[in-house]
């Protein structure tokens, strides 16, 4: 398990233990975290699992795909930081791991 | 004279209209054609392509030969594969006409998409709707205080229309009192000519010429005014879009009315359609608005108020097993992934409190997902509020009419009736 914590854009914090394996999107759905809709399942068609990575754990959670980079690009919210939560894999590296969700999901 | 030409349109030879999908050879079946989709016939069609064909070629048809993607995960796939499944030149299953092309961006690829896409994006994204909120629930109250009570009236007219013609011109910062040009023009743009509304293609074409010229007034008023948040000032002002040819300003405006139209009207009328035929499910509603964010979505699953949007293949390729060539028409039947039983447990119920309903194909997914779909949803949410707020039940009290298309799957006509409280 990695403990990962999701701060909400008004400031609540979430912290969970995530499942090794799973992506960090299923890791927030499954434990009923708000902010996140994943509408397509995880999929990497929708855009809506968007979170913000603290910086520094940007270079932990993996490289963007060129799928990621297309859906993301549409975001109007998109930040330097800003990632696909569907497309992140949870692993032990990310153990401590903090995302932040944006206000809307779009 | 319009209705003789809608009835010889209707019996054309192409029609799958009375026929049972399950008694012919399974080659010919056709799901292109209008009719089936008016009669509200053309489910156990798709049941058995699901079954038995779920990527279908129909060699003949009045739009040439296609292919029909049946299943919710080769419609996503196709989707979600913008390289191969091309939405150029056009995401009709009727193909084009030179001089009747109107390029917008749901019908480009990338690169040019995405630029024209991100320009227009802005105005329905939900940090702009939370200040939309309070105008749209202003406009609810007011068409719902004004109906009357224990009377049938069109529930399509008084409330559909009128809801979304009103959302349209906030969007646009439209004339008010013109408001029904943009509900008229969106109509012709998808009207089949001979289907009731257009005679023939010259009207259609005086109607979006008509429309062009209202909105080069516009485009010709906003970029000598300061950049607003309105769609006409975004396009007018964008550095992407503020070169663009007549006809590409045209095709994206025609877009976005037509886009923000009749879906979100179509959702309006279904969701008591819905409720009507699943008397439980409004049961379950009155005891507890907190399922309408959900039945929202249902709604729109249910609905599925665009049956399908076509690509056409960049190369060869497989699909489940099928060679599809270069060059091929694909259609992705977002009814038929919203009824698949394999990925959407009883599907063709009604149930607001379906999980995962917001999975549904009615918004597509991939670069071209809906644009607005957290405005029509939240028109959706804030009329429902406002309608249980005031009635016990919006109730059917006279068959639907469906609108003539294989596309556009809506209402022309829904008599109701309301009890209050």
């Amino acid at each position: 398990m990695a403990q990962i914590t999701f701060i909400e854009h008004d400031g609540t914090e979430h912290s969970v233990d995530a499942k090794l394996g799973s992506s960090l999107m299923l890791a927030a759905v499954s434990n009923g975290i708000p902010g996140i809709d994943a509408d397509c399942g995880g999929s990497c068609s929708c855009a809506t699992c968007h979170v913000f990575v603290h910086s520094e754990w940007q270079d932990r959670v993996g490289e963007m795909n060129l799928t990621e980079e297309a859906m993301l690009s549409l975001s109007p919210d998109r930040k330097e930081n800003s990632r696909l939560s569907c497309q992140i894999q949870v692993t032990e590296e990310l153990d401590g791991l903090i995302v932040e969700t944006p206000e809307f999901q779009f | 004279m319009s209705e003789v030409i809608a009835q010889e349109h209707k019996q054309s030879k192409w029609s799958m209209v009375g026929k049972d999908p399950y008694s012919m050879p399974i080659e010919e079946i056709d799901l292109s054609h209008p009719g089936i989709w008016q009669a509200n016939q053309f489910l156990p069609f798709l049941e058995r392509l699901r079954k038995e064909d779920p990527v279908h070629f129909c060699r003949e048809s009045a739009v040439g030969p296609y292919w029909s993607v049946m299943k919710y995960k080769d419609i996503m796939e196709v989707d979600t594969t913008p390289d191969i499944y091309s939405s150029e030149p056009t995401i009709g299953i009727v193909d084009t006409f030179e001089e009747f092309t109107l390029p917008s961006f749901i019908a480009m690829d990338r690169p040019k998409h995405d630029e024209q896409r991100r320009i227009a994006q802005p105005v329905v994204a939900p940090a702009n709707l939370k200040n939309l909120e309070e105008l749209i629930r202003k406009r609810v109250c007011r068409i719902l205080d004004n109906l009357p009570l224990e009377k049938e009236f069109d529930w399509v007219k008084n409330v559909s229309v009128e809801l979304t013609t009103q959302m349209l011109a906030t969007l646009f910062d439209f004339p008010f009192k013109d408001r029904y040009k943009l509900t008229y023009w969106s109509d012709m743009a998808t009207a089949i000519p001979g289907g009731g509304l257009a005679k023939s293609q010259a009207e259609r074409w005086e109607a979006i010429e008509e429309c062009l010229a209202y909105f080069t007034r516009l485009w010709n008023k906003r970029i000598k005014e300061d950049p607003g948040f309105d769609l006409v000032s975004m396009l007018a002002h964008g550095e992407a879009t503020r070169q663009m040819p007549p006809e590409e300003y045209l095709g994206n405006i025609l877009l976005l009315i037509v886009g923000g139209n009749d879906t979100t009207r179509n959702s309006i009328t279904g969701g008591v359609v819905a409720l009507n035929e699943y008397p439980e499910q409004y049961e379950k509603l009155r005891a507890n608005n907190k399922h309408i964010p959900n039945m929202v979505s249902e709604i729109i699953r249910w609905q599925t108020p665009l049956a399908y949007m076509r690509r056409t293949a960049t190369k060869d390729t497989e699909l489940r097993g099928k060679e599809i060539k270069a060059g091929d028409k694909v259609v992705m039947w977002y009814v038929s992934g919203n009824r698949d039983e394999e990925t959407i447990v009883r599907a063709d119920e009604f149930i607001i409190d379906r999980p995962n309903a917001r999975k549904h194909l009615s918004f597509g997914f991939g670069i071209h997902r809906c644009m607005g779909n957290r405005l029509a949803e939240m028109q959706l949410r804030i009329l429902w509020e406002e309608v249980m707020n005031r009635f016990h039940t919006v109730e059917v009290v006279g068959a639907p009419e469906r609108v003539y298309s294989s596309f556009i799957k809506g209402y022309t006509r829904l008599p109701v009736k309301l009890h209050s409280l």
